[in-house]
């Protein structure tokens, strides 16, 4: 219980929505007197509702977390969930409309990158100026100042004025001063993005170090899902201002992908709208595609995939290969079964086939597929004749004889078969 | 369930008087700095630089004196006309550029305040603060003319009072700092007060005898004029420096009280926005 470090308590935050006041004084003396009186507000619109408070939109509705020493905390969720509100109201920008936040030690937060950054002054200028806006005092930023510049490789340009400098090597400055600053929790809202590679990692370990080695909290707010995996220790996940997840990255990660997943263990291609381009080259238009006897698109370990698919023929077709390809939920191919050289009809064919696949190779994890098929031309290029986004499934071996937990992040989604022992 | 304690916690109650002014002693280094910043960026990329901070006053002086000085004839005889309207427009340029600083201190800031928590009243301190340089810059070149005056034997006579310099500057920045506040608490949900603060210090400044002497106010309004608080301190300056006209040592006493009324609602007021003016500023 001691080491808690920030406490949320059923902290909500509410905004009105359209324009706050009649915009001018006059406006709004005027209708606060007709309500004294009693008489109608001369500035409603007609036919509006009155003014009732009912125009409101909880940005965040009771939320109730708290974060131990230590811990880094990722903080994910689509545009509007809520999370910079969150964030805004930690650092004290605004208050919440109700509730409590109450934390130990000082914040430092980076909700914008170069906070008070004055254009006109200089690099050292600056890093005293953010310094201070941060909460460091003088001696201590002198003291820190050459790690700071050093830290973000400025060393060359740390007396020109910031207006010349890229908008990388504001960041990297920025950065830097935040990363030195002494507080006990750091608040950082998706400000890494502009920094090269390099950088973003040497960010991101900097962030690993204060909350692993030197036991600060590090709350982190990003839509790279690679780099809250990388930090993060936990994870929350808001929608519509609530918490609808709390505990491991990995877990949040997908439940906040999940919207893209879809269980439906057939689908109809006869209305999916191809682009232009892909029409002009198409010989083969997918009608369906379907897990024959399958009521859940989740497969077992040990259990064979069967894939249905149906096709007409736009063009005549001849020599057409099948790609199935498989991708993670973050858009990233995986692996790919290839069918060489199978399928050849007139126009207007039709045809349905049923495909074995092994699926034991892929690991536990959430999968889409893209169904694809291909030509060779007199070259031996592929091109493809029709390609749709096809069947998603679920790859689940809590039954297979190595109960383990596969870690993709690490490991890939393929477990490749088991070498063979030559000599031992 | 034992509940733990925090150093710090954030609620949605809003308190009319907290003003803590333990926080904003802590964060003196970010006053300063911000003084130093508003100063030099203001004077970057200027030929002339930090000369400005006179030539500015010195031709408002040059105006006052020519127009009403000598075409309408308002400068009392027997004190350099020059020096007198020098004496008041440095007192009232301080003052008013107080005043207009800090009064859109929310919403020309509102880009910093919206990303980062200080005590909030570091900004309009800092503006007082950074006013203050000018000041003196302006105050070295009113000693200069001071006494060169005194040296070519002209009718200027500075008398003890001088000392009380710098409780004078200290009155006009609370004074200007309370109104300002006032101002810029307001102004975060109506902008209508920014705009009526351009002509509205203008006009004040006819209500104070900077383009004229107290003497020509008739008696019976006299005492009704003197309720304008800056208007003590202008003519306090005038009997300091240059030993003319009368101290009105009431007419200040009662400036005070209005100053520190004025400041003590500017401070509620400030409170009161402090936390959530960025939702609506």
């Amino acid at each position: 219980m001691e080491n808690t470090v920030i406490k949320f308590d059923h902290v909500s935050k509410e905004y009105r929505l359209g324009a706050i006041g009649g915009g001018t004084l006059r406006g709004d003396l005027q209708s606060f007197m007709a309500r004294i009186c009693g008489r109608e507000d001369p500035n409603a619109m007609i036919g509006a509702k009155q003014y009732n408070g009912n125009e409101r939109f909880l940005a965040l509705n009771d939320i109730s977390f708290e974060v131990k020493k230590g811990e880094a905390l990722g903080i994910i969720g689509h545009n509007g969930a809520g999370k910079s509100t969150l964030l805004k109201l930690l650092s004290r920008v605004t208050a919440p409309s109700a509730g409590t936040i109450s934390y130990n030690g000082r914040i430092a937060s980076m909700l914008e990158v170069g906070t008070g950054f004055h254009p006109e002054l200089t690099g050292r200028e600056n890093v005293y100026m953010n310094g201070a806006i941060l909460g460091m005092t003088k001696a201590e930023i002198s003291k820190k100042f050459d790690d700071i510049v050093a830290f973000a490789e400025m060393e060359q340009f740390i007396d020109t004025p910031v207006k010349r400098y890229s908008s990388g090597m504001y960041v990297k400055l920025a950065f830097s001063v935040a990363a030195h600053l002494d507080s006990e929790i750091m608040i950082m809202d998706e400000v890494l993005a502009v920094g090269d590679m390099a950088f973003q990692k040497k960010c991101l370990d900097k962030l690993r170090d204060a909350a692993k080695q030197e036991g600060r909290t590090v709350l982190y707010v990003s839509h790279n899902m690679n780099t809250i995996r990388q930090l993060c220790d936990r994870c929350i996940v808001l929608n519509k201002g609530q918490i609808i997840f709390d505990g491991l990255p990995e877990e949040a990660i997908s439940i906040y992908m999940n919207k893209q997943m879809t269980d439906n263990v057939k689908i109809d291609f006869e209305n999916y709208h191809r682009s232009q381009w892909a029409m002009m080259r198409q010989k083969v238009f997918l009608t369906e595609a379907s897990f024959p006897n399958k009521k859940t698109v989740e497969f077992m370990s040990g259990e064979p995939m069967y894939i249905n698919l149906k096709w007409r023929n736009v063009q005549d077709v001849s020599h057409a290969g099948l790609r199935i390809e498989i991708w993670n939920l973050e858009d990233v191919a995986q692996a790919t079964y290839v069918l060489y050289d199978f399928y050849s009809g007139k126009k207007d064919d039709t045809a349905d086939v049923t495909l074995k696949l092994d699926v034991s190779m892929l690991m536990d994890a959430e999968y889409k597929t893209y169904f694809t098929f291909f030509n060779k031309d007199k070259n031996g290029n592929n091109f493809d004749i029709e390609c749709v986004p096809g069947l998603c499934f679920i790859r689940n071996n809590t039954n297979a004889e190595q109960k383990w937990a596969w870690r993709p992040k690490n490991w890939g989604y393929v477990q490749l078969p088991s070498p063979e022992i030559l000599n031992i | 369930m034992n509940t733990p304690t925090f150093q710090t916690t954030i609620s949605s109650r809003r308190s009319w008087f907290d003003l803590n002014l333990r926080e904003l002693w802590r964060y003196r280094d970010l006053i300063t700095l911000f003084v130093r910043r508003t100063f030099v960026s203001q004077y970057k990329q200027t030929v002339l630089g930090p000369a400005w901070a006179i030539i500015q006053p010195l031709l408002t002086t040059v105006v006052l004196t020519v127009v009403f000085g000598n075409i309408a004839g308002l400068a009392p005889s027997g004190v350099p006309s020059f020096i007198f309207y020098f004496c008041a427009s440095m007192a009232w340029g301080y003052f008013s550029s107080c005043l207009t600083a800090t009064s859109n201190t929310f919403t020309a800031n509102a880009a910093i305040l919206g990303k980062v928590y200080f005590p909030r009243l570091v900004m309009p301190v800092s503006t007082v603060l950074s006013q203050l340089i000018s000041f003196a810059v302006q105050y070295i070149f009113f000693l200069g003319f001071l006494f060169y005056y005194m040296a070519t034997g002209a009718n200027v006579h500075p008398n003890l009072c001088v000392l009380l310099t710098p409780l004078l500057l200290v009155h006009m920045a609370m004074l200007s700092l309370g109104i300002g506040i006032i101002i810029s608490a307001v102004t975060t949900k109506y902008r209508d007060l920014a705009m009526v603060v351009g002509f509205g210090v203008q006009l004040w400044m006819y209500a104070t005898p900077v383009a004229y002497d107290v003497t020509i106010i008739p008696e019976q309004y006299r005492a009704l004029y003197m309720l304008n608080p800056v208007t003590p301190i202008i003519t306090l300056i005038r009997y300091a420096y240059l030993g003319y006209g009368e101290p009105y040592w009431g007419a200040y006493g009662f400036s005070w009280c209005v100053t520190f009324v004025i400041l003590l609602l500017g401070v509620m007021l400030f409170n009161r926005v402090e936390k959530t003016f960025m939702d609506t500023v």
